[in-house]
């Protein structure tokens, strides 16, 4: 999208969040939505992060507690399943990390640059101190 | 009236379609986020929505972009609350003509960081209470000005260090308590006014859902924690909540018609109020010989308003 100048604005700015006409919103999920290109869903903040976050399938249990605190709606969860992480939006505080719940965690935060095959294959086992 | 949502876990919660989108600019680890998720996924309704200047309003309105997929609206500092008044005055005024296109009740509520509402536009939510509109007002409540870099506003607690209020050698930082706004909000008569948290969502849940359902201006005071000012790793947003619910720093209670006031959550272990100190850079200074006092001075005060709090409970006045 093309940027204005500080003096190029309007006085009173309108943008729109999707293009044509929407209707029922509140129950289309992200992927069936026709975004406008103003509608910062189509803006990415993924160089904001040092750290990532890895998401282990096999130790989720979806308890959907990544979900709800997740403050940057990057957390993907379809039909009460996680499904994965939104890594255009995630801005990498690991919240996500911090309230797993299971044991090894099912999400870890690793260094940007390293492959997500890399992290699974060095996941940690059970700790045996904790229940 | 428009059917309630039914939410009975978090597992039917996570099926919400989310209307505040990502690639916003607010910190990694902010509690405002965390809290419009939650009041706008606590329904399937149209929503008119507004936010006064702050945190949340320069964060998700960065021209040529917006985060929001409802009806949104800022005009300034002090009338966020206004400007869903009007919408809502309007709303009613056509329906009243039958000029309506169509035959929707959307919910209309405003969103406002403390100093929006605690401060700078107190006299035009104190206006809207009065003149009764059916409407929800949210205080994203992080206790300092914290877009502007800091500065104390009405809702910064004692002991705090913050820009204009800072710790020294000479001070302790914030030397006045923070302003009881739930009970101010209560005395105007409103169906319903309520302490929330976002990381007790299902308690918050409630307490939106029961608001956007009340006819007339209800009031949510969220607590919102602060990474960037109350001074925490971004990743213990949600300890440091729990940390304030649960030492009863922030209780979480309603106030039903100004009157009936429900405690709505009791911790199963109340945490010392120094454990919440401690996690927090802003009370650093605070277990220094010097001011270590105030860390008594501190638990005595929140102990004494929870005895408040349930004796007010019981005696349903």
């Amino acid at each position: 999208m093309a940027t204005k100048g500080w003096d190029e604005f309007e006085i009173g700015a309108m943008l729109r969040s999707f293009d044509g006409k929407a209707e029922n919103i509140a129950t289309t999920m992200q992927e069936d939505r026709a975004y406008s290109s103003s509608n910062s869903f189509t803006a990415s903040v993924a160089d904001w992060r040092i750290d990532k976050p890895v998401f282990h399938k096999d130790y989720c249990i979806d308890c959907q507690f990544c979900w709800i605190f997740c403050p940057d709606m990057s957390i993907i969860s379809r039909d009460k399943k996680m499904i994965g992480i939104d890594m255009d939006h995630c801005k990498g505080c690991g919240i996500c990390v911090e309230v797993c719940p299971t044991n090894p965690k099912s999400l870890l935060m690793f260094d940007e640059h390293i492959e997500d095959e890399v992290a699974l294959a060095g996941w940690p086992e059970k700790d045996e101190g904790e229940k | 009236m428009s059917e309630i949502k039914k939410i009975k876990n978090l597992k039917d919660f996570s099926t919400s379609a989310d209307r505040f989108e990502g690639a916003n600019l607010l910190c990694p680890g902010c509690a405002h986020s965390i809290i419009v998720r939650e009041v706008l996924n606590a329904t399937n309704d149209d929503l008119v929505l507004s936010a006064a200047t702050g945190c949340l309003e320069v964060c998700t309105a960065v021209y040529p972009y917006t985060s929001w997929d409802s009806s949104w609206i800022h005009i300034g500092f002090e009338n966020g609350s206004t400007a869903v008044a009007g919408a809502e005055a309007m709303h009613k005024a056509l329906k009243a003509k039958g000029r309506l296109k169509q035959d929707r009740d959307p919910k209309f509520v405003s969103f406002a960081g403390d100093g929006a509402s605690y401060d700078i536009g107190f006299q035009w939510i104190s206006g809207c209470f009065e003149r009764g509109h059916n409407m929800m007002h949210v205080v994203l409540d992080n206790e300092v000005y914290a877009n502007t870099g800091g500065q104390r506003s009405s809702a910064t607690p004692i002991g705090g260090s913050n820009t204009t209020t800072p710790a020294g050698t000479h001070s302790y930082g914030e030397k006045r308590n923070k302003k009881d706004m739930m009970q101010i909000m209560a005395a105007h008569g409103s169906p319903y006014v309520a302490q929330v948290a976002p990381n007790k969502w299902k308690n918050m849940v409630k307490a939106i859902q029961h608001g956007l359902a009340a006819e007339g201006p209800t009031f949510l005071n969220a607590m919102s924690a602060c990474t960037t000012e109350w001074k925490f790793a971004p990743e213990d947003t949600i300890a440091v909540s729990d940390l304030a619910t649960d030492s009863l720093v922030f209780p979480l209670y309603e106030i039903i018609d100004g009157k009936e006031l429900n405690i709505t959550y009791r911790p199963k272990n109340i945490v010392p109020v120094e454990e919440y100190l401690a996690a927090q850079g802003r009370f650093k200074h605070l277990f220094k010989d010097q001011y270590k006092h105030m860390i008594q001075e501190w638990q005595d005060r929140i102990d004494g308003n929870w005895e408040y709090l349930q004796r007010r409970e019981e005696a349903k006045v």
